[in-house]
């Protein structure tokens, strides 16, 4: 099914997607990966406030390269999500609603996205020039000095996914290639 | 005995991160096109379609293929008639390196040392790995080597015992658990023999030879074509979302080994596999 959706994403439209789903994603996400994880988690156990807000938001695995002139970003695709995966539950637990990225996560990310109705969205790897074309601005708001690993907040236009893993606990990782397999069924 | 400046290798660098990182080679352009043509999933055709769509965009606009424009692999054979003046050859490289990645927008993602992991800012260092060869020639081979993919290679130190059956195993199990992570469709780079070091040195190189081209040794080409079909018959497929092309090639090298060892390695490479080469 191909759904638009409009972000900062609401409950409804977070716990009504299902594995399998193309989505065209439209407004502000965060960007975030292995570095911002790390600073995020050590702001949280000191018990000081995260620089973003996490409600209804969707936090997007990547680290652009460079813009040139004249544009809001460089080429823009997902970094594997599974790095990510230690700091995931507590983030959903505070609120995030649902990750971009690509590639398997673990079993208690799968349990957080079930216990907070949240969505695991794919893009497609390594399409990174072809997907910064639905990315209309860029600004990093937090840790300028992780460079690439900025904190950034980006406006998106009709920016493709597909949803991977939904509140149901499916995993389209799992069927799909199951669908596909000629070994031993 | 032939002169070469060292500035010469700078320079030649500098133009191949550019070129490596927004061109694909013809072979792997086609090889992506065969696949885009034969794929049974819809999914799959899909993802194979913006992949496509990615390289175009890449080229005519001048946004790096993929944001992880990697870690620079430096492959250098050095003719044995050849001397480098001018300056130190190894600085020259990284001096390549370095105005390639910041002149040319694309993405540091080196960190200068593995724990402590505060970024160089520049991309550098390289990896660099030499060799002397017979000749007045210097060849440059520059493979940025991205991290999804990476991450995912794997080395085994199979008993002689396990044999060919054992070998086919171990690169199966690799792909299996790289699925979606790699970026497939992927290209497989395998070495087998060896050291524990050389083995892993042959799975890189082998990535830098072209997709349609199999190896000389005709059983090993055999093995080329069947562990390809096998890793396509898993059902992977484009972006891990399921589908019939999973790698668009498997291409192995091979050397002598100790009486008591098979060495294997797979060094993975998703659908961005890039390279550029330069003879001086």
């Amino acid at each position: 099914m191909t759904k638009h959706i409009q972000l900062p994403i609401s409950d409804q439209d977070a716990a009504g997607l299902r594995a399998g789903d193309y989505v065209y994603l439209s407004g502000i996400l965060f960007t975030a990966r292995d570095a911002a994880h790390k600073r995020m988690q050590e702001t949280l156990e000191r018990g000081e406030d995260l620089p973003i807000k996490l409600e209804h938001n969707l936090l997007y695995y990547m680290g652009p390269s460079p813009a040139r002139e004249g544009r809001p970003i460089g080429s823009a695709g997902p970094t594997t999500s599974s790095r990510m995966d230690k700091y995931t539950p507590d983030l959903m637990d505070l609120g995030l609603k649902g990750m971009i990225g690509k590639g398997k996560r673990s079993p208690a990310v799968k349990e957080a996205l079930i216990r907070n109705k949240g969505v695991y969205f794919a893009a497609v790897g390594g399409a990174g020039a072809l997907l910064s074309k639905a990315i209309l601005s860029s600004e990093v708001i937090a840790y300028e000095d992780l460079g690439t690993e900025a904190i950034r907040k980006l406006e998106v236009k009709e920016f493709p996914v597909i949803v991977v893993m939904d509140s149901e606990g499916n995993d389209l990782y799992e069927t799909a290639v199951k669908e596909y397999s000629c070994d031993e069924k | 005995m032939r002169t070469i400046e060292v500035s010469k290798v700078t320079e030649a660098l500098k133009e191949m991160c550019f070129e490596a990182n927004h061109y694909l080679s013809g072979d792997m352009k086609k090889a992506l096109e065969t696949a885009c043509d034969r794929e049974a999933s819809p999914i799959g055709k899909q993802v194979l379609d913006q992949l496509k769509e990615n390289l175009v965009i890449a080229g005519k606009d001048r946004i790096p293929i993929c944001q992880d424009t990697g870690m620079a692999v430096v492959f250098i054979k050095i003719g044995q008639q050849v001397q480098f003046i001018g300056g130190d050859l190894e600085e020259a490289i990284h001096e390549g390196i370095r105005q390639g990645y910041v002149d040319g927008f694309l993405r540091k993602s080196v960190v200068g040392d593995p724990l402590i992991r505060e970024n160089t800012k520049d991309n550098t260092p390289a990896v660099i790995h030499y060799s002397i060869v017979p000749g007045d020639q210097v060849s440059l081979t520059l493979a940025p080597k991205g991290f999804g993919s990476e991450n995912m290679s794997r080395i085994f130190m199979l008993k002689p015992a396990e044999g060919i059956e054992g070998v086919k195993e171990a690169v199966l199990t690799a792909v299996k658990d790289a699925g979606p992570n790699a970026c497939p469709p992927m290209v497989v780079g395998v070495g087998i023999g060896g050291t524990f070091e050389k083995c892993a040195l042959m799975a890189k190189e082998a990535l830098t030879r072209p997709v349609d081209e199999r190896s000389s040794i005709p059983y090993i080409r055999e093995m080329e074509e069947e562990l390809l079909e096998k890793i396509n018959r898993s059902g992977i497929g484009p972006g891990g979302l399921g589908g019939t092309t999973t790698a668009l090639a498997v291409n192995i090298n091979t050397y002598a080994t100790h009486i008591a060892g098979l060495p294997v390695a797979i060094n993975i490479c998703c659908h961005v596999n890039r390279h550029a080469l330069r003879v001086l």
